[in-house]
C-alpha cells in the first residue's frame, strides 16, 4: 500500500482553483484579472515542470511518486481515498496541461466579454485535468473527469462563435454518454469479489488480481466500456463528429485546451486504465484497436483534404493523429515475440507532441481569425507577407504536423509505426500512407492562407504582438526540444510504461 | 577526438549560420544585406577546407571511425547518431560544400535586389547543413532525419517568392512527390525494426548503416540476416526514397516545375546536390543492392529510361531552366542507370562532373535572366556579343554536358557508357545491354538540347527580353478580351518571368556572379581528365583514380560482392561512338537552327512545332502532369474520394448522431405527455413495473 504526502501534487492541481476563487472573490479591474491569470498559470507551470523534472525515472526507483493520500471515503461498502500521485506516463501530461494552461490563458488576453466569469471557468477547467492525470483513485479520476465538462461546455457555449450552443451540448451529450460507460465500468470492477478497491495502483500492479476474479460483466464487457468511455474524447472513428464541431465554434483558448490537453485524457485513459488494468483485453483486441486506429488515421486524413474552414481542418487532423495513438496501443497484439516499448512509448509521446502542435495550430487559427475575422479558406491567403512570426509558428506546427524530423511529431510517429509493424504490417503500412495524406492537408492550407496573392483588405493586418507571440514561443521552442533531443521525454515515459510491458512480456 | 570534431564542424558550421541568420541578423539586422550572406560564406569557406582534410585523411587511410552517440533509446530500438566517413562521404563533402560556397558568392550578387536575402541565406545554410549531414550519417534513421531536412528546405526555398501563386504550388508538390517516394523509404526502415532481434544475436545495430551491409553479404561472410525477396524489397524501398529525391520516373513531375525558386536554389539543390542524394542513397547501400540482382534490374532499367524520356521533353521546352530541369533528370538517369549496372564509382564520378557543369548552366541560365529579365528564349538571342564570358562559360558548360572529348562530363560519361556495354557479374547481360543503347540514344538527344539551348539563348537576332515577353502578353490579352479565349497552346507562357529584374539591360553580370562561374567553368574543363585519367598517370593520379578510390570503399564494406564489380579500360570504340553520336546531335541542332530567317520572329518560331502531335506530346511533359493532378489527384482522389467520405462524414456519421438526439428529443415530449399528475396513473404503471419486476426475478 503506497502512502504519503509531499503536497507538490495537490497544490500543482489546486492552485488554478484557488486562482479562480481568489479572482471572484478578491481581484478587481479586467486588467489585474488578466495579469492574475497569467501570474497563477505561470506558477502553475512552474509546479508541473518541477513535478517533471524532479521525477525520477532511473531504474529502481519508486514506480508512483510525490504520492498525496488522505482517506476520503471509509466505510464497509464503499473504500475511496484522496490519493495523487504520478508515474513516467502521467508526468509529462502534467506538464503538458500546465504549459498550454499558460498558453490558454495568454491566448484569451483581448477576451472583453464577462472577463471575471471566463478566467473562472479557464483556470477550474486546468484544476480538472491536472486532476485526472494526477488521480491513482478511480473514483476520483471520474471525478475530475465530470468536473471537467462544465467550465467547457461554459466556455463554448457563452464565449464560442457560430453555433455555440449546439456545438457546446453536442459535446456535452457525447461526453456525458462515454461517463455513464465509465461508471458502469467503475462500479463493476468496484464490486468483483476480492476487489473492493478504487486504487489504481494496486488494479494495474496486480493485473492478475482483475484477470482471475469471477466478475459481474465478463471482462472484456468492462475493458469495452473504459474503451467507449476513451474513445470518444479521443476522438476515434465514429465517436469523432462532436470534436470539428465543438473546436470550430470553441473560443481559441478553449480550442487550444480542448485539442492540447482534454484529448489526451482520453489517450491516457487508454493507456492507464484499458492497456494498464486489462492487458490480457487489449491483447485480445489489439486487432480491433489497430483498425479502429488505421480508419480513423486515413479517414480523418482524407476527411481534413475537404474543410475549408481553417479550425475545422485543424479539428480533422486531429482525428487523424489522435488515430495514431491507437494504432500505437495496437502494437500489444504482437503474435510472437517480446513487446516492444516503441509502440506504446509512441501512443504516450503521441499524446504530448500533438498537445503542442495542435495547440500551436489552433492558437495560429485563432490569430487569423481575430485579425483577419474570417477562418474560410478561400478568403484567406498571402499572409506571410504581412505576419511573419505567425508565418513562422505555422510552418514549424505544420511541418510538425506532417512528421518532419527535427519536430516533435516525427519522433512520436516513427515509434509508434516501429512498434505497429511487429503486429501488424500491413495495417501499419497504410497508417504510413498517412503521412503523405497529412503533407498534403498541412501543406495546401498553407499555401492557400499564407502563400499566395494577398488580397487587398489584408494590407493593413499586423502581426502577432508581444503577448501573442509568447505562447508561440512557447510551444515552438518545446516542439522544437522534444524533435531535436526526444530522450529527456520518452525516457519519462519508458520508465511509466516498462511494468505495462512487463507484464505482457510474462514479468511484473 | 580531434578529428571526430573537425569533421562535426564540417555539418554544424553552416548550422551555426543558420542558427545566427534566423534569430539574429533577421529580426533586428535584416537591412545589412550583404551581412547575412558572409555570416554563411566564411563558415562555408571552413567547412570546404575542413572537408578537403577529410578527403585526405580518407586517401591516406587515417582512422575514421568514431563511436556513434545514442540518440533515442525505446526498448529494442537503439537509434545512434553518428559519422561514417568512407570514400563516398569524403567525395560527397567536397562537392556539397564546393558547389555550396560558389552557389553563395553569386547569390551575393543574383538575390542583391530581393529584400528576403536574410531569409534566403538562412533557408540556404539550413540546406546545406541537412546535406552535409545527410552524407556523413552513419545511421540509417539519422539519414532518414537529414533526408526530409533536405526535402523541407528544398520545400521553402523552392517556395521562397511565395507570394507567387506558382511557386508555392510548387513547393507543395515538390515536397508530396518526393515523399511519396519517402514511404517505401521508411517502410524499409520500419523492415529493419522488424529484424533487430536478428541483427542483436549477431551483436549489430539494425539501424546501422555498416550493420546493414554485413547483414545483407552472404552466410559465408557472416550475414544474410537480409536475404532472398525480403532483400530485394528493402533495397526497393530504399530506391523508392532514391527515386523521388532523384526525379526518377514516375516520380520526376516535381522538378521542372521547382525552377520556380531563385535560380542559385536551382543550381544548388535541384541540379548538383539534393537532387544528386538520391544517386548517393543507392549507393550509400550499394553493399546491399549488390546482393539484389531484381533491384539493380530495376534501379538500371529505371535509369535508363528516366535518362532517355526526361532528354525528350528538354528537346522542345522553350524556357531555359526548364530545358536544364529536363537535362538534370535525364542525367541523373545516367546516374542510376550506371549503378544498376554495376558501374558504381562512374555513377559517382558522373555526379561530381556534373555536379560542376550543371552548377554552371544554372548560373549562367541565372546570368542570362539578369540581363534579358526572362527565362524564355523565345525572346533571348544575340546575347553572346553583350556577355562574352558567361556566353563562353555555358558553351564549355553545354559541351561537357554532351560529352564532348576532353571536358569533364566526356570522361565520365564515357565510362558509364563503358560500364554499361561490358556489364558485369550484378546484372543480366540483356539489362546492361538495353540501358546501353538507351543512354546512347540520350547521348543523341542531349546533344540536340543542347545546342537548340545555346543556340536560341546567344546567336541570331536580340529578341526583347522580358519587355516584348510583356508586349506580346499583354497583345495576347487584349485580343482574348476581343476575340473570346484563345487556345490555352497560343497564351506564352509567364512562368519564365522572375518578378523581380523587370527590366532588360544588357550587360555582362557583376563579380560577384561571374567570378564563381569561372571556378565551375575551370572545373567542368578539367575535373574529369585530372581526378580520373582512363589510361595513363597524369600529375602522379593514377589512372581510375577516383573509380578506383571509390571501389575500396565498397570493397572495404562487402569484400564478396564487390568483386563482380570490374574496372573496364578506356575503349576507343565507345569513345569514338559516342563522339560521332554527340556530333551528329549538335549537327542535326545546326541543321535545323543555324540562320534560319525565324530566328528573327518575336516570339521564335520553333523548327520543332513542324512535328505536330509528337511537339504537342512532349511540350505537354506526356500529359503526365494532367493525369497525376487532373486525373488523379483533382478528380480521383479529392472530388471522388474526400468528396464522398466528407459527405459520408457530414449526413451519415453526423447524421446519425443529429437523429439520435432527435429521437431523444421527442421521446421527452412523449414522456412529458405521460406526466399527467395523476395520482392514480402513477400508482397503476408502479404496480404494473413492481409486477414485471418480480415476474422477471422468478423467471431468471
Amino acid at each position: 500500500m503506497v502512502t504519503g504526502y509531499t503536497g507538490l501534487l495537490t497544490a500543482t492541481v489546486f492552485l488554478p482553483a484557488v486562482g479562480a476563487l481568489a479572482i471572484l472573490l478578491v481581484v478587481r479591474g479586467e486588467r489585474n484579472i488578466r495579469v492574475f491569470a497569467v501570474l497563477i498559470a505561470l506558477a502553475d507551470l512552474v509546479l508541473a515542470l518541477a513535478a517533471f523534472f524532479l521525477f525520477d525515472h532511473s531504474d529502481g526507483a519508486d514506480r508512483f511518486q510525490f504520492i498525496d493520500k488522505f482517506a476520503w471515503i471509509s466505510s464497509e461498502t464503499l473504500n475511496a481515498s484522496f490519493f495523487l500521485g504520478v508515474d513516467g506516463l502521467s508526468v509529462p501530461l502534467i506538464a503538458l496541461t500546465g504549459l498550454l494552461g499558460l498558453c490558454a490563458v495568454l491566448a484569451s488576453w483581448r477576451i472583453s466579454l464577462r472577463v471575471r466569469e471566463y478566467f473562472v471557468w479557464l483556470l477550474i477547467l486546468q484544476t480538472a485535468v491536472m486532476g485526472v492525470f494526477a488521480s491513482l483513485d478511480l473514483l476520483l479520476f471520474f471525478l475530475f473527469w465530470e468536473l471537467e465538462l462544465v467550465p467547457m461546455y461554459m466556455l463554448i457555449s457563452i464565449w464560442g462563435s457560430g453555433r455555440k450552443e449546439y456545438s457546446a451540448m453536442k459535446f456535452l451529450i457525447f461526453t456525458i454518454l462515454g461517463s455513464a460507460f465509465m461508471l458502469v465500468a467503475i462500479v463493476a470492477v468496484f464490486v468483483t469479489p476480492g476487489v473492493g478497491t478504487f486504487d489504481m495502483t494496486l488494479l494495474s500492479t496486480s493485473g492478475s488480481m482483475l484477470t482471475s476474479a469471477a466478475t459481474l460483466i465478463p471482462l472484456g464487457g468492462i475493458f469495452w466500456l473504459f474503451l467507449v468511455a476513451f474513445a470518444i474524447k479521443l476522438p476515434v472513428w465514429p465517436l469523432h463528429t462532436w470534436l470539428p464541431d465543438a473546436h470550430s465554434d470553441a473560443p481559441t483558448a478553449a480550442s487550444v485546451m480542448l485539442a492540447g490537453v482534454l484529448l489526451k485524457m482520453g489517450g491516457y485513459g487508454i493507456l492507464r486504465i484499458n492497456v494498464g488494468m486489462f492487458p490480457m483485453e487489449t491483447h485480445k483486441f489489439a486487432w480491433a484497436l489497430i483498425t479502429m486506429g488505421v480508419v480513423s488515421v486515413i479517414y480523418g486524413a482524407v476527411v481534413t483534404m475537404r474543410q475549408t474552414d481553417l479550425k475545422r481542418l485543424i479539428a480533422y487532423s486531429s482525428v487523424s493523429h489522435m488515430g495514431l495513438v491507437m494504432v500505437g496501443v495496437g502494437s500489444v497484439g504482437v503474435a510472437q515475440g517480446e513487446l516492444t516499448l516503441a509502440g506504446l512509448n509512441g501512443a504516450a509521446m503521441q499524446l504530448f507532441t500533438h498537445g503542442t502542435i495542435t495547440g500551436l495550430l489552433f492558437l495560429v487559427a485563432g490569430l487569423v481569425y481575430d485579425k483577419a475575422h474570417t477562418r474560410y479558406i478561400p478568403d484567406l491567403g498571402g499572409l506571410a507577407s504581412r505576419m511573419p512570426i505567425v508565418a513562422a509558428a505555422v510552418l514549424v506546427a505544420g511541418l510538425a504536423s506532417l512528421g518532419l524530423p527535427g519536430l516533435s511529431g516525427f519522433v512520436s510517429e516513427l515509434l509508434v509505426f516501429m512498434g505497429a509493424f511487429q503486429a501488424y504490417a500491413w495495417p501499419t503500412v497504410l497508417a504510413v500512407v498517412g503521412i503523405v495524406l497529412a503533407a498534403g492537408y498541412i501543406l495546401w492550407m498553407i499555401e492557400r492562407t499564407f502563400f499566395g496573392r494577398r488580397p487587398d483588405r489584408f494590407s493593413q493586418l499586423t502581426d502577432a504582438s508581444l503577448v501573442e507571440a509568447l505562447p508561440l514561443g512557447l510551444l515552438m521552442i518545446s516542439i522544437l526540444a522534444v524533435g531535436i533531443y526526444p530522450s529527456f521525454l520518452s525516457d519519462v515515459f519508458a520508465s511509466g510504461l516498462e511494468p505495462i510491458v512487463a507484464v505482457f512480456n510474462g514479468g511484473g | 577526438m580531434g578529428a571526430e570534431a573537425a569533421i562535426w564542424a564540417i555539418f554544424f558550421l553552416p548550422l551555426a549560420s543558420f542558427g545566427v541568420i534566423a534569430l539574429i541578423i533577421r529580426p533586428f539586422l535584416n537591412r545589412h544585406y550583404a551581412l547575412s550572406g558572409f555570416v554563411l560564406i566564411v563558415p562555408l569557406a571552413a567547412a570546404l577546407g575542413l572537408s578537403i582534410w577529410a578527403l585526405r585523411a580518407v586517401i591516406v587511410g587515417q582512422d575514421l571511425d568514431f563511436d556513434p552517440h545514442l540518440w533515442l533509446e525505446v526498448g529494442s530500438a537503439t537509434i545512434e547518431m553518428g559519422l561514417l566517413v568512407d570514400q563516398l562521404t569524403a567525395i560527397m563533402l567536397i562537392v556539397v560544400t564546393g558547389v555550396s560556397l560558389m552557389v553563395q558568392v553569386y547569390s551575393l550578387g543574383y538575390m542583391r535586389e530581393d529584400t528576403g536575402h536574410a531569409r534566403y541565406f538562412a533557408y540556404m545554410a539550413l540546406f546545406t547543413s541537412a546535406m552535409l549531414g545527410l552524407v556523413l550519417s552513419i545511421n540509417v534513421i539519422q539519414l532518414y532525419v537529414f533526408w526530409e531536412l533536405v526535402g523541407v528546405s528544398s520545400y521553402l526555398l523552392i517556395g521562397f517568392w511565395h507570394e507567387r501563386p506558382a511557386a508555392a504550388a510548387a513547393a507543395k508538390k515538390a515536397f508530396i512527390i518526393t515523399r511519396i517516394g519517402d514511404v517505401g523509404f521508411l517502410i524499409a526502415i520500419l523492415y529493419l525494426f522488424l529484424q533487430a532481434d536478428q541483427f542483436a544475436a549477431e551483436n549489430l545495430n539494425a539501424f546501422h548503416i555498416p550493420d546493414i551491409w554485413q547483414a545483407a553479404q552472404p552466410v559465408a561472410m557472416g550475414g544474410a540476416i537480409l536475404g532472398g525477396t525480403a532483400l530485394t524489397w528493402f533495397a526497393l524501398g530504399i530506391f523508392s526514397g532514391a527515386a523521388g529525391k532523384s526525379g526518377q520516373f514516375p516520380l520526376h513531375s516535381w522538378l521542372p516545375d521547382a525552377m520556380e525558386g531563385p535560380t542559385p536554389v536551382s543550381a544548388l539543390i535541384h541540379a548538383a546536390t539534393m537532387v544528386a542524394a538520391g544517386v548517393f542513397l543507392v549507393a550509400r547501400f550499394y553493399p546491399v543492392f549488390q546482393a539484389s540482382e531484381d533491384a539493380l534490374t530495376v534501379v538500371a532499367l529505371i535509369g535508363a529510361f528516366t535518362a532517355l524520356m526526361a532528354a525528350t521533353m528538354a528537346l522542345v521546352m522553350n524556357d531555359i531552366k526548364r530545358v536544364m530541369a529536363y537535362s538534370t533528370i535525364s542525367q541523373l538517369g545516367y546516374m542510376m542507370a550506371a549503378l544498376g549496372v554495376g558501374a558504381y564509382g562512374a555513377a559517382v564520378f558522373h555526379l561530381l562532373t556534373h555536379a560542376s557543369f550543371k552548377a554552371l548552366l544554372f548560373m549562367g541560365a541565372g546570368s542570362v535572366n539578369h540581363a534579358t529579365g526572362t527565362f524564355d528564349m523565345r525572346y533571348m538571342g544575340g546575347l553572346w556579343r553583350r556577355m562574352p564570358l558567361t556566353y563562353v562559360l555555358m558553351v564549355v558548360a553545354g559541351l561537357s554536358l554532351v560529352g564532348i572529348i576532353p571536358l569533364a562530363g566526356f570522361w565520365s560519361k564515357d565510362e558509364i557508357l563503358t560500364g554499361a556495354w561490358n556489364g558485369s557479374g550484378l546484372v543480366d547481360g540483356w539489362v546492361s545491354r538495353v540501358t546501353f543503347v538507351m543512354l546512347l540514344g540520350g547521348v543523341l538527344l542531349t546533344a540536340f538540347y543542347t545546342f537548340r539551348m545555346l543556340y536560341m539563348t546567344f546567336h541570331g537576332e536580340f529578341r526583347g527580353g522580358v519587355d516584348r515577353e510583356l508586349e506580346v502578353q499583354e497583345q495576347a490579352t487584349r485580343d482574348e478580351a476581343t476575340r473570346g479565349p484563345a487556345a490555352p497552346d497560343q497564351v506564352p507562357a509567364t512562368s519564365g518571368l522572375s518578378g523581380q529584374h523587370a527590366l532588360v539591360h544588357l550587360a555582362e553580370s557583376p563579380v560577384a556572379m561571374v567570378a564563381p562561374m569561372l571556378v565551375l567553368g575551370v572545373a567542368a574543363v578539367f575535373s574529369g581528365y585530372l581526378v580520373n585519367p582512363q589510361w595513363v598517370k597524369e600529375f602522379g593520379i593514377p589512372g581510375h583514380w577516383i573509380s578506383e578510390f571509390l571501389l575500396t570503399g565498397v570493397e572495404h564494406a562487402a569484400p564478396v560482392l564487390a568483386d563482380r564489380i570490374e574496372l573496364h579500360d578506356f575503349s576507343r570504340w565507345i569513345a569514338t561512338i559516342s563522339t560521332v553520336v554527340a556530333v551528329a546531335g549538335l549537327g542535326l541542332g545546326a541543321l535545323l537552327y543555324w540562320r534560319r530567317q525565324d530566328g528573327r520572329q518575336v516570339p521564335r518560331r520553333d523548327p520543332l512545332e513542324a512535328a505536330g502531335p509528337v511537339h504537342t506530346l512532349l511540350s505537354q511533359k506526356y500529359y503526365i502532369d494532367a493525369l497525376y493532378e487532373g486525373a488523379l489527384v483533382r478528380r480521383a482522389f479529392y472530388r471522388i474520394i474526400a468528396g464522398t467520405l466528407d459527405w459520408i462524414d457530414r449526413n451519415l456519421v453526423d447524421g446519425t448522431v443529429d437523429a439520435v438526439g432527435w429521437i431523444f428529443r421527442n421521446i421527452g415530449s412523449v414522456i412529458g405527455r405521460l406526466q399527467t399528475g395523476q395520482v392514480q396513473a402513477y400508482g397503476t404503471a408502479i404496480a404494473l413495473g413492481s409486477l414485471l419486476i418480480l415476474l422477471g426475478l422468478l423467471l431468471f
